[in-house]
């Protein structure tokens, strides 16, 4: 968009309407197909060297015992989830009771409610905000296949269309129970982590007979 | 409880005031022909009497042949509600005069018709999609819309 410095504003509204429109078209056109989930924490623990191996482990209890929630509540979920950090589910027992204003701060994006084409865009400039390393939740049905609303004109059918989701909270919506079991999931998918990368194998020179 | 007057009653008194606007007299609804609306929903503003000051809803209904629009006013004075209604037989450009003058509040109401039944509002200042975005192939409230 142009701009010419004798305007009122700096965009007009027509011109701010048809940017938007262009926006949530690309990004409907370019998540035809689902992200895949991702699965750097299946990594077998074989190949690991011990002294990098105790250095992930430091890492991913670092990581997992924080996780920070940035703020992406885009319907009835959301209850839930204040449930979830309200005294009698306490979700600050697990150490991720912190909400972040800013995703800048925040670690793990929990995905709580129907998401429109309207809003996608700035979801997932929410998701590409967040610094690595990052997760996500999808929680309830329509976070995770669009729910009932999947074949609406104007709903994403499931997170995993626009982000990478790591954890399924299935319910409409989730009790608390099952948010907090959901994060403690994720707590274990991140404990096995590396964040080193794998060393080439060398042959063992202990051992005889075998190459 | 808001009382529903007798359509009768409106009917009798739109069409001694303007006569042939009225298209068909249901039980409790009025056809208002679509040329006479604005007319007639001023009247029904501010006659002494009846004083529809409020607007409850404007909502659109498909019947494949022709587009309703639907106008629900109330009158907080006489705690009385009416319902009229307003077709629109053209599918490709239907279009009805927009009340936006008169009804502060038929703004985005009408501007949410235009977005999922794509029905102009003649005369509405910012007449533009509220829910969808710009660009968004078709009217998805239409019986004949297909993704």
């Amino acid at each position: 968009m142009e701009i010419s410095s004798d305007r009122e504003y700096i965009y007009d509204a027509a011109e701010l309407d048809r940017h938007e429109g262009q926006v949530i078209e690309k990004l409907k056109a370019s998540s035809r197909k689902s992200i895949p989930d991702p699965d750097a924490w299946l990594d077998e623990d074989i190949k690991r060297n011990i002294v990098l191996t105790s250095l992930d482990w430091v890492l991913n209890w670092a990581r997992r015992s924080s996780l920070w929630t940035a703020v992406c509540y885009p319907a009835c979920c959301g209850m839930e989830w204040m449930a979830t950090l309200a005294p009698r589910f306490d979700a600050s027992r697990f150490g991720m009771e912190i909400m972040r204003a800013s995703p800048r701060q925040a670690d793990l994006l929990i995905t709580a409610g129907t998401l429109t084409w309207k809003m996608a865009p700035n979801v997932k400039r929410i998701y590409d905000q967040m610094p690595e390393p990052k997760w996500v939740i999808a929680m309830g049905a329509c976070g995770i296949s669009g729910g009932i609303f999947r074949s609406g004109y104007n709903v994403v059918p499931g997170y995993n269309k626009i982000i990478p989701v790591d954890v399924y909270v299935p319910g409409c919506p989730p009790r608390p129970e099952a948010l907090i079991y959901g994060i403690q999931q994720l707590q274990k998918k991140i404990a096995k982590i590396k964040a080193v990368p794998d060393l080439p194998k060398l042959p063992n020179p202990l051992k005889k007979g075998k190459k | 409880m808001t009382a529903a007057l007798s359509a009768k009653e409106i009917v009798s008194q739109l069409s001694a005031r303007f006569p042939g606007a009225i298209e068909e007299a249901g039980l409790d609804s009025a056809l208002v022909k679509s040329e006479s609306l604005p007319a007639a929903a001023e009247y029904l503003k501010t006659a002494e009497g009846l004083k529809y000051e409020y607007l409850n809803y404007i909502t659109a209904v498909d019947y494949y042949d022709y587009f309703e629009v639907v106008y629900m006013l109330t009158s907080l004075e006489y705690n009385r509600s009416v319902t009229f209604k307003v077709r629109c037989y053209s599918r490709d450009n239907p279009s009805v005069p927009s009340l936006t003058g008169l009804y502060q509040g038929a703004d985005w109401q009408e501007r949410e018709v235009y977005d999922l039944m794509g029905i102009t509002f003649e005369g509405h200042p910012n007449l533009k999609r509220i829910f969808l975005w710009e660009g968004y192939n078709g009217y998805p409230l239409r019986k004949d819309w297909n993704r």
